[in-house]
């Protein structure tokens, strides 16, 4: 008999350090968390993260632990990229599809060590993984509540790092792992992250969560390092053009009405899916609809005026609905005003001519606009600092 | 000279009052008759101890169809919903599983029994809330005739097919297997621990006699998913001052629209005259005439019991001899000089809220199905037990508390014979043992205990052997089939009679559509303005 937990929301390794920096107690739920949605000041937060370096609890992910003599293949099975490219000490983004090739989630996945690796996750799949596994020799085991992780981002990152003593920081590059010792124990990085910019995840086990705080803050002040919130980090993941699951695209597991699920395609994600790799959970629907043709397409548009388009219709010249905003705001970094947006096929073309329907509010007076939508090619925010090697210091 | 009523109603269950309620918002003269001193059938609530209010019959509420709540102005006629949530299943070795309304606090707590199964809960949450997205639309519809090429018909058909249409093909299959699976079998593809497939369960038997391995009784768990407490689909809820509060609310609406309500008249035949329901003869002598006569009895009551033999076809007499209505349930109602304590949960968990069982696998389940088909009460039942008072202060003084106590397995009659006060009572001792096992203050603190038998239920409400859902609730007696093919449009097999209960689509629980739907086919019939409101989309 396990012992019983009442507790009707759980703190984190760090929660110590965050409750004492959390003065807003503005507080949200993130998996069951308390996760703070602010700390002090949301645009501070959010210029930390592009102009000297933000630090954000990412410990309540969802994070899987798969091991066994079969760990590569099930993956390569389950995820729709090859895995085999992602070597020991790297990680890779992914996306896991249903055997209709409709999203289920994205993640990052990080082989820590030959056939031993770690799966990142939005959404709880614990289910999924193991009914994927039937048939493979493979060890899953959920670790979210097992590691404790910070998210160090932004452009004086790498030096906060190196003045908290992980040597070399600089030479790890994107996407690449190196583990180093701390506090008599093992800390993990990855130069991985949610903002589009330069910047380290960091991982390790919740004895030692409280003094990584710690230290990092106090090496970190003279690199104006500062703790985010969710809603910087929401920012700086929608000026960087990055989907989130629930946000931007409904898991298709949890997908109630028919068709309310899109494909990697339908979600810009084309890069990730690997037709040459082999047999993948999804291959054969998403070959048809390669060969059939995809019925939406994600698109980034530039939406004239600063009115954030969240929630928009998307219309054509007609008047038509062809779409709808899934995450929109005005970025500060970019100096634009950007909406991501799910459009039915064809719409979206570079020379579309698109609106998006924005309703907002002056004092109870509200206005209804439409704003005509640029769709943007290429990324919004992509500084060269974000995969030099080594990383500047600012 | 006799009054000539529009419309009779044979019975004041909440179909009766609600498919009343409809004709005399029609503008019709219509008049109610109850075999009880006092209205409400199934859905009623009685001070039986000074002072505690026992909903004797019917216990929780979520069917009942908004829009007819709205519609009646229920609210306005003194009905309130309180929502209650979660639940707990007492394990033997002094353990728990709490279905807690928080969702991250449950998946924690299924999580401590397996991390899996806490993973699967959302794959079992979202199946079943695509079937109840299915059925919902269909619950204020009159079922189709799928033997006609009339244009209504056809249309209806043609909307059925369209629902089952945009589930696409997989859905489709999905569907057909849903519908005639076992609960046992369907929750075996979703969880791994037997504590939480047994509190899962429960939904797929209460009310019907069948087992957790028979098919057909995932259908039972969807029907009591499909209800919805202000729009949160799957939702139970108290009716505050008990369920009679939904009886009273449409005697009330139904008063207000110049209804009439005869109370202790005993309906013993339908006057059936030139081939046509004219009215009805009470026991007493009395008769009543009307236009038409609505029987708001159960299939079997109705058509083998209210009429002359030979005023019937007999292919109606054949089919209400063959259905299904087999009692499978009974009910302790107890009052409670105090909140008892259950030493497995922490202090003030607010799992005492909450539906409380003691049945923690599925093997258990089935042997206590097994009393009942050897023709005795489960030595181990199932229980859905609820204490309506830590939510609803007019149940009970207070710091004292009411506490309902639903009981599955116990059979109609007995092996050994009819039901006997020394039968029910030791009936009564099984089921308070069982709750004693878990509560070592519960005896101590119970001042009244009414034991309700299916005999009690049948003698009592009407019920036929004290089924709770007027005829079971599978596959062959659902939708068109409701309560037997050619008969599932409300109309019986004279002109000028209709049946309006739960023994007709959708089926019982409380939810009043039967008595809704059956009042648009009569006022269709009678060229009458349609007063009842169309569903709400399912959207």
């Amino acid at each position: 008999m396990k012992p019983h937990d009442e507790t009707l929301l759980l703190d984190t390794p760090f929660a110590a350090g965050v409750r004492r920096a959390c003065q807003l107690q503005d507080w949200g739920h993130w998996k069951g968390y308390a996760t703070p949605n602010a700390y002090e000041d949301v645009e501070q937060e959010y210029f930390a993260l592009r102009n000297a370096a933000g630090v954000f609890d990412l410990s309540p992910m969802t994070k899987y632990r798969i091991g066994g003599p079969d760990a590569g293949a099930f993956l390569n099975r389950l995820l729709t990229r090859d895995v085999g490219k992602i070597g020991p000490g790297r990680v890779g983004y992914c996306v896991w599809c249903d055997d209709a090739g409709m999203v289920l989630d994205d993640g990052t996945l990080f082989h820590l060590s030959e056939g031993d690796y770690r799966l990142c996750a939005q959404e709880r799949c614990l289910d999924w993984l193991h009914w994927s596994a039937l048939g493979f020799d493979v060890d899953i085991q959920d670790e979210t509540a097992a590691v404790a992780a910070l998210a160090v981002q932004g452009p004086t990152s790498c030096a906060a790092l190196r003045a908290l003593g992980l040597d070399g920081m600089q030479d790890l590059k994107p996407f690449a792992l190196r583990s180093f010792a701390f506090d008599g124990g093992e800390l993990l990085a990855s130069r991985t992250g949610f903002t589009g910019d330069l910047g380290y995840e960091l991982w390790t086990a919740p004895d030692h969560a409280q003094a990584l705080w710690d230290a990092l803050f106090k090496a970190g002040r003279d690199y104006l390092i500062r703790p985010i919130g969710m809603a910087a980090l929401d920012l700086a993941r929608i000026e960087a053009g990055f989907i989130q699951a629930g946000e931007d695209f409904v898991p298709a597991d949890q997908v109630l009405r028919p068709g309310r699920g899109r494909s990697p395609f339908e979600l810009g994600l084309d890069w990730l899916v690997d037709f040459g790799k082999g047999p993948f959970t999804g291959r054969s629907a998403l070959l048809r609809e390669r060969q059939r043709g995809s019925r939406f397409r994600f698109v980034k548009l530039d939406v004239q005026g600063d009115k954030p388009a969240a929630d928009s219709f998307i219309l054509n010249k007609s008047g038509k609905v062809v779409g709808h905003v899934t995450s929109a705001a005005w970025c500060p970094s970019a100096k634009r005003n950007l909406a991501l947006a799910s459009l039915q096929m064809p719409w979206g073309r570079p020379d579309d001519a698109l609106y998006a329907e924005i309703y907002y509010s002056r004092e109870l007076h509200w206005t209804r606009l439409k704003a005509r939508c640029k769709v943007i090619e290429g990324p919004l925010w992509d500084p060269p600092r974000r995969r030099q090697t080594p990383a500047p210091d600012f | 000279m006799m009054k000539q009523y529009d419309a009779i109603v044979i019975g004041a269950g909440h179909n009766g009052l609600c498919n009343a309620a409809y004709l005399a918002k029609a503008g019709l003269d219509v008049l109610v008759l109850e075999r009880n001193p006092h209205i409400g059938g199934a859905s009623v609530s009685r001070e039986l101890y000074p002072g505690w209010t026992y909903s004797n019959c019917s216990y929780v509420c979520s069917l009942l169809r908004p829009e007819i709540s709205r519609d009646l102005e229920l609210p306005k006629h003194g009905l309130q919903v309180v929502p209650y949530h979660g639940g707990v299943t007492f394990t033997q070795d002094g353990d728990y599983f709490g279905n807690y309304p928080d969702e991250e606090r449950q998946l924690r707590e299924m999580a401590r029994h397996s991390p899996r199964d806490a993973s699967a809960h959302q794959r079992f949450e979202v199946d079943v809330m695509k079937q109840t997205r299915l059925i919902r639309q269909f619950l204020l519809k009159t079922p189709p005739d799928p033997t006609s090429f009339k244009p209504r018909e056809l249309k209806g058909l043609l909307e059925l097919a369209a629902a089952f249409t945009e589930l696409g093909e997989e859905g489709l299959l999905d569907t057909l297997r849903f519908w005639t699976l076992s609960i046992g079998d369907f929750l075996d593809e979703y969880f791994e621990t037997d504590v939480i497939k047994a509190h899962m369960s429960g939904s797929g038997i209460i009310g019907t006699a069948l087992g957790v391995y028979s098919p057909g009784t995932a259908y039972v768990l969807l029907h009591h998913y499909m209800g919805e407490v202000d729009g949160s689909v799957g939702a139970w809820g108290f009716a505050r001052g008990g369920m009679g509060a939904v009886a009273n609310a449409l005697a009330s609406s139904f008063l207000a629209h110049g209804g009439e309500i005869l109370c202790a008249a005993d309906v013993r035949r339908i006057i059936v005259e030139k081939g046509r329901a004219v009215g009805v003869a009470l026991a007493n002598g009395d008769e009543h005439r009307a236009g038409i006569v609505v029987s708001n009895l159960d299939p079997k009551r109705t058509f083998l019991q209210c009429f002359d033999a030979g005023d019937l076809p007999a292919e109606v007499r054949t089919r209400a001899k063959n259905f299904k209505i087999r009692g499978s349930s009974g009910k302790l109602n107890i009052a409670l000089d105090g909140l008892p304590t259950f030493p497995a949960l922490p202090k003030h968990s607010p799992l005492v809220l909450a539906d409380m069982h003691f049945s923690d696998s599925l093997a258990r389940l089935e042997r206590a199905y097994d009393d009942w088909k050897a023709g005795t009460w489960s030595q181990d039942p199932y229980l859905d037990m609820l204490i309506p008072s830590t939510v609803d202060p007019t149940m009970a003084p207070p710091g004292k508390h009411m506490m309902t106590v639903f009981v599955q397995y116990c059979p109609p009659t007995l092996a050994s014979g009819p039901w006997t006060p020394e039968a029910r009572a030791a009936f009564g001792q099984t089921v308070i043992d069982q709750i004693a096992q878990y509560s070592p203050d519960f005896k101590s603190l119970i001042l009244d205990c009414e034991v309700r038998t299916p005999k009690e239920l049948e003698d009592e409400v009407g019920l036929t052997e004290g089924n709770i859902f007027q005829g079971e609730l599978t596959f062959d007696q659902l939708l068109f089939n409701r309560p037997f093919p050619g008969y599932a449009q409300y109309r019986g097999p004279l002109p000028g009679l209709y049946l309006c209960g739960s023994g007709t689509h959708p089926g019982g629980g409380v939810m009043a559509a039967p008595g809704a739907n059956a009042a648009r086919e009569i006022l269709r019939d009678l060229r009458r303005p349609n007063t009842v409101p169309p569903g709400y989309p399912n959207d």
